[in-house]
């Protein structure tokens, strides 16, 4: 689990255009929208795309995206149960 | 196309402000800010031009090259200046135009659909998302416009400008022009209000300025 | 100041090849929205409005035998022929101006399928406009609006101010846009497309779905223009603001949709309410909700409106055009389209969705759209 959020975090950044923020800045347990690292909808259609690119899992319903994208741990959580870790 | 008459006026309208980049260069009212070798790319000297920016903003590096340019010229163009307090948010208009729209992007873009489509590039393959950032940053929510054009045109935008601070529809017009394909990158923006201050707005001088920081 | 009018106008979607055409088959109820499969667009079927590759050029054999002209150029050339025909308006005239609407333009240039067989330069919106220009021999060059899915409004505001000033005497508004792998996988790229045929402000609309066409509408200042047996209708008044709040989500309050609203009532200064809405309506949760939110805040939760959506999808850069067409049909022909795709409230403040076709004295009405990039506009028509 630890070694998939270090990925994550990795290809988050660089997904997203993070400039300036490094791995260590972020928590696996940050909020990842709004108080957070303040990400918005453009974010988190990049991150649909950023999981079937990477871990092969469709996402089709914007809306389960809310839960699954909450914290880098719960995004962990959510490819580890999908079995694609 | 031809625009003889101007929109007469009997109030004085004036450039009182304006910025450009280009060749690697960044003036304000016609001082260099920053210049940098031709052979440092684009993205290299925008980061420098932002870093000479003092008030950091994260949104800019999510935006696209066009957006940059126009960003960055904006916020040199505003310095010190805060408009929607002065005049009120909604009187604040954004008249911009270039020559490619978001061509740049839009290719930018295709390449990834073969893939997997970018939503974040797809949102800028519109040339008035430059506008809406611009918006966002300073609460502008007056009127906007967004023309193509096969070269810069000072007389369809001053008379357009003209109009709608004679029509009291705004109180500040940024007319900006920001083009950006393959290797060529020029952003031109100034503002135009009522003022004692500037240059008068006519189509003669925005094309003088033009011209001379081009 | 000038006194604008609203002359002959043309429409070419899925429904028709003229606004006759097409307000008679929407007051009928069919709708032009189809499923497709065409993998060269999208790997799965998808809903859209498309116009039929052969019928275009049947029609467009009937004017020219030219070959070089793209299909957007052609549905342009097609639109502005039928409006000059009608009109009688005067190309030579250097106080005639044509304005082009488009967000995408031939934008499938870049799509493998038809990649070398245009120049290159024709991806460029100008170079496309003035193409169409050059057809028809008009001394101005074209003006270009490009503005997301407000430039068909914005064009015609713009057109509007042209000859309020006296700077222009006629100026012909056309507007189009197509379906195309580049639209239909960045529009699914923001799982934003519906499954179904779209269902503006209905509970269970599911996002939008794309259409393609042109709409053309002759604005003038001269009123020999007009047809004498028809109401005279007044480009009134227009507005364009912006939410300042996000590049692709529409305004959380409809504010600044109503400020634009208002401020287009109050340069119309008619003496009689709104009677009708054309609203934008594109059957996403938010722009919908927005839209209710704004008519509330303006006050004209009441006044009778529909999304023309359901019809023809939402055709991007010519939306703006085709539907104020058919908003002027509406006046003309007293007879308000049923809002297609509608039959459970789903937005959160109250609107009087046209729910069947019905008659009624129409003087005033308003038309809508945002779009991407936080901008809104709103354009009054009125007698």
């Amino acid at each position: 689990m630890d070694e998939l959020i270090a990925k994550l975090k990795t290809q988050i950044i660089e997904q997203l255009n993070l400039e300036g923020v490094s791995p260590d800045d972020i928590s696996p347990d940050d909020q990842l929208f709004g108080e957070g690292l303040g990400l918005d909808s453009i974010d988190a259609l990049e991150l649909i795309v950023l999981l079937e690119k990477n871990y092969g899992i469709k996402i089709e319903n914007p809306a389960e995206g809310k839960k699954i994208f909450a914290t880098i741990r719960s995004m962990a959580e959510y490819i580890t149960s999908k079995g694609k870790a | 196309m031809r625009h003889k008459h101007c929109v007469s006026t009997k109030m004085k309208i004036n450039i009182t402000n304006y910025c450009s980049i280009h060749n690697n260069q960044i003036k304000l009212n016609g001082e260099t800010l920053l210049v940098k070798e031709k052979q440092v790319p684009f993205n290299e000297f925008i980061k420098s031009t932002y870093d000479l920016n003092a008030s950091p903003y994260m949104k800019f590096f999510k935006m696209d090259d066009l957006c940059k340019l126009a960003f960055l010229a904006s916020e040199f163009l505003l310095k010190n200046k805060n408009l929607a307090e002065q005049y009120g948010s909604s009187t604040i208009s954004l008249l911009f135009a270039n020559t490619s729209s978001s061509l740049d992007t839009d290719i930018n873009y295709y390449n990834t659909v073969k893939d997997f489509p970018s939503p974040s590039l797809f949102v800028y393959t519109l040339p008035n998302i430059m506008l809406g950032e611009i918006s966002i940053r300073n609460k502008f929510k007056g009127e906007n416009a967004f023309f193509v054009f096969e070269q810069f045109q000072a007389d369809f935008l001053c008379n357009y400008a003209t109009q709608l601070i004679a029509e009291k529809k705004a109180k500040a017009v940024i007319i900006g022009w920001v083009e950006l394909l393959n290797d060529n990158q020029e952003a031109f923006l100034s503002l135009a209000e009522e003022s004692e201050n500037g240059t008068e707005l006519i189509a003669e001088n925005l094309e003088r300025l033009y011209i001379s920081n081009h | 100041m000038k006194t604008v009018f609203a002359a002959e106008g043309n429409i070419i979607t899925s429904l028709g090849y003229t606004a006759e055409e097409n307000f008679s088959a929407m007051e009928q109820g069919n709708s032009g929205i189809q499923k497709f499969s065409n993998p060269k667009f999208l790997s799965f079927p998808f809903h859209a409005s498309l116009v039929d590759d052969r019928k275009l050029s049947e029609k467009f054999s009937t004017l020219s035998t030219n070959q070089n002209y793209t299909r957007l150029e052609q549905l342009f050339i097609l639109s502005i022929a039928d409006v000059i025909e009608k009109s009688g308006v005067d190309l030579s005239n250097e106080k005639t101006l044509l304005i082009i609407s488009t967000t995408k333009g031939n934008i499938n240039l870049l799509e493998e399928q038809n990649y070398g067989i245009f120049p290159e330069k024709r991806l460029l919106l100008f170079e496309m406009a003035k193409e169409v220009a050059c057809y028809f021999g008009m001394k101005n060059s074209p003006l270009v609006v490009s503005n997301a899915c407000i430039s068909g409004v914005l064009a015609i505001i713009t057109a509007q101010r042209l000859i309020r000033s006296g700077q222009y005497e006629n100026v012909i508004v056309s507007g189009g846009d197509l379906v195309s792998e580049f639209t239909l996988s960045g529009f699914n790229s923001f799982k934003a497309l519906s499954d179904e045929p779209c269902k503006p402000y209905d509970a269970a609309r599911k996002g939008i779905t794309l259409g393609e066409g042109c709409g053309t509408l002759l604005l003038t200042s001269n009123e020999n223009l007009l047809h004498n047996n028809e109401k005279k209708i007044k480009v009134a008044g227009g507005s364009v603001s912006n939410d300042a709040n996000h590049i692709s989500g529409p305004s959380r309050t409809g504010e600044e949709l109503a400020l634009a609203v208002n401020n287009a009532i109050n340069e119309a200064q008619c003496a009689n309410a709104i009677d009708f809405i054309s609203a934008h309506g594109t059957a996403t949760t938010f722009n919908d909700e927005m839209e209710a939110k704004a008519f509330s805040v303006a006050g004209l939760q009441n006044v009778s409106l529909n999304s023309m959506k359901g019809f023809f999808g939402h055709t991007l850069g010519a939306a703006g055009i085709i539907e104020s067409v058919i908003a002027l049909e509406t006046m003309k022909k007293n007879t308000m389209i049923s809002s297609l795709g509608f039959e459970n409230s789903g937005v959160s403040m109250p609107l009087n969705i046209i729910r069947q076709t019905e008659k009624k004295e129409i003087n005033t009405s308003l038309k809508t759209a945002s779009g991407f990039g936080g901008c809104n506009a709103a354009l009054v028509f009125s007698v």
